[in-house]
């Protein structure tokens, strides 16, 4: 525990004498950037641009989850359906969601939409992808079982293929609530919707650089609070299952 | 050929339907498909892919290849180490965290608005994946294996060699897939900040002006890019990695 925070600690003072020492010049050093963070913390306008960063993470990440398992088990759950869209599944999933920046500006200009049409492309597949290796999961011989004892589809559904998906489904959330905050940032550094990533956008053009660097410190602080949230989720609600109970028997 | 229709049947279902259903449009935005494609033809020439796609993908090329070798290179080292391990770890995680995009202002400061710029940025944010799968990799040598090596002296570079990186390999190349998708996001995003030339300052360029079927032929050029990288990444990860997947399968069967 200790040389886990003698890490940090140790990054804190780097970056407190670098530019002390003159060594640095754009740089300001760990003092002047905390006294920025606090000043901001002490303002509204930050917490709203916290708070919209954040709607458009939750909205974006919600409908993409909704999509992406729904789509996810009805493809996966029907082997010529799966088969017949794996080429468009790959296709598709590669086309980097900054593509759409261009149209996002034009269909949505600098609002909410944009943020969300971008934060939607890129964590959809993030977790269609995942479902889909979940379902192909399926144990052969619980499935057959299932279908012996005439289990209905639905049945079928809700206790072999959902149960075998769900490590899948939470490990495609997990990587989803990842992306989905770089894209929210991305979208507000680059086009300017209302944010995090614009208020960075606009520290830098005013020249603020502590209160800039205090933001993308901000936006990092985000970013593990999610990782943290969603392994922490993963294990809650699958403690039933074989891969976390046996870390934690560790 | 079953195999092949299945294969194109889709995309030639989802393409006809496009630019059927585009053919009168009217809207100003969604142009019919054939003028995107006449555009395509008009905008994407020998000249014009010369002057700025092979720009972008030289950046791209250079900032994914240094970050690669500094993941691997940096990963090792600490992956070996438990105690600088352990110091590291936090400060790693949360490099990885911070969204890459929101370092482009920072490195704007430090390296201008050149070439350099845009590789640093592309390298700052394709080393994390990289680095600390590496490091997971590394760690998660067979205990067996690392014990035999040692009684049989085999230390230094040929232990690097022999043991930990082919055993961190699947993990590195793991890492090394997250980080290419990154990289084409940042390449772009650099460039639709700060540039001159490249994809993604063509790209904007077109949306400014309301050269709008111009604009679609780019985000269509731009999926085709990502598209053929990833294949190349899973060709080369297929020749890599064959005796890997070899040994998981016939483990499974």
């Amino acid at each position: 525990m200790i040389l886990r925070l003698s890490g940090l600690a140790g990054l804190l003072l780097l970056v407190e004498a670098l530019p002390r020492l003159g060594l640095v010049a754009d740089l300001p050093p760990t003092s002047r950037i905390l006294t920025a963070l606090a000043d901001e913390a002490g303002t509204t306008a930050f917490w709203a641009a916290v708070g919209d960063t954040l709607t458009a993470w939750a909205l974006g990440l919600v409908i993409a989850v909704a999509a992406g398992v729904t789509g996810g088990l009805v493809i996966g759950a029907v082997p010529a359906l799966r088969a017949w869209t794996a080429s468009t599944v790959e296709f598709l999933r590669p086309i980097p969601s900054v593509a759409l920046i261009p149209l996002a500006v034009l269909l949505y200009g600098t609002s909410l939409g944009s943020t969300l049409l971008l934060v939607v492309y890129a964590a959809f597949w993030q977790v269609l992808v995942q479902v889909l290796y979940g379902v192909a999961d399926v144990d052969p011989v619980a499935d057959e079982t299932a279908r012996s004892f005439r289990f209905s589809p639905w049945a079928r559904l809700r206790h072999v293929l959902w149960p075998t998906a769900l490590p899948y489904v939470f490990t495609g959330i997990r990587l989803a609530a990842a992306v989905a905050l770089v894209l929210a940032v991305t979208a507000e550094l680059v086009i300017g919707a209302p944010g995090l990533g614009s208020v960075i956008a606009v520290a830098q053009s005013s020249g603020a650089l502590p209160t800039m660097y205090a933001l993308i410190v901000v936006t990092g602080l985000l970013g593990v609070a999610i990782n943290i949230g969603a392994r922490y989720a993963e294990r809650r609600f699958l403690s039933w299952h074989q891969s976390v109970r046996a870390e934690m028997a560790l | 050929m079953r195999r092949a229709l299945r294969l194109l049947a889709l995309p030639a279902l989802l393409f006809t339907v496009w630019y059927a259903a585009s053919l009168g449009s009217e809207n100003f935005y969604a142009p019919p498909l054939r003028t995107i494609l006449a555009a395509f033809a008009d905008t994407w020439t020998p000249e014009r892919l010369r002057a700025d796609v092979l720009p972008s993908l030289g950046r791209l090329t250079a900032g994914y290849a240094l970050a690669a070798v500094l993941g691997v290179a940096l990963g090792v080292a600490v992956g070996a180490n438990r105690r600088l391990r352990a110091a590291a770890e936090p400060v790693l995680e949360f490099f990885r965290a911070v969204p890459p995009p929101v370092l482009v202002p920072v490195i704007m400061l430090f390296a201008g608005i050149g070439d350099g710029m845009k590789i640093i940025v592309i390298v700052s944010g394709c080393v994390w994946p990289v680095l600390l799968n590496t490091v997971e990799g590394v760690r998660a040598v067979d205990g067996v294996l690392s014990d035999t090596s040692r009684a049989y002296g085999v230390t230094g570079v040929a232990r690097l060699r022999h043991l930990l990186l082919p055993a961190a390999s699947p993990q590195i190349v793991a890492g090394l897939r997250q980080a290419l998708s990154i990289a084409i996001i940042l390449m772009v995003i650099s460039e639709m900040v700060a540039a001159s030339n490249g994809l993604g300052f063509t790209i904007v360029q077109f949306q400014r002006s309301f050269a709008i079927p111009e604009m679609w032929s780019g985000i269509i050029l731009l999926g085709l890019l990502g598209f053929v990288l990833s294949e190349l990444f899973r060709l080369a990860e297929r020749f890599l990695l064959a005796w890997y997947h070899g040994l998981r399968d016939a483990s499974r069967s």
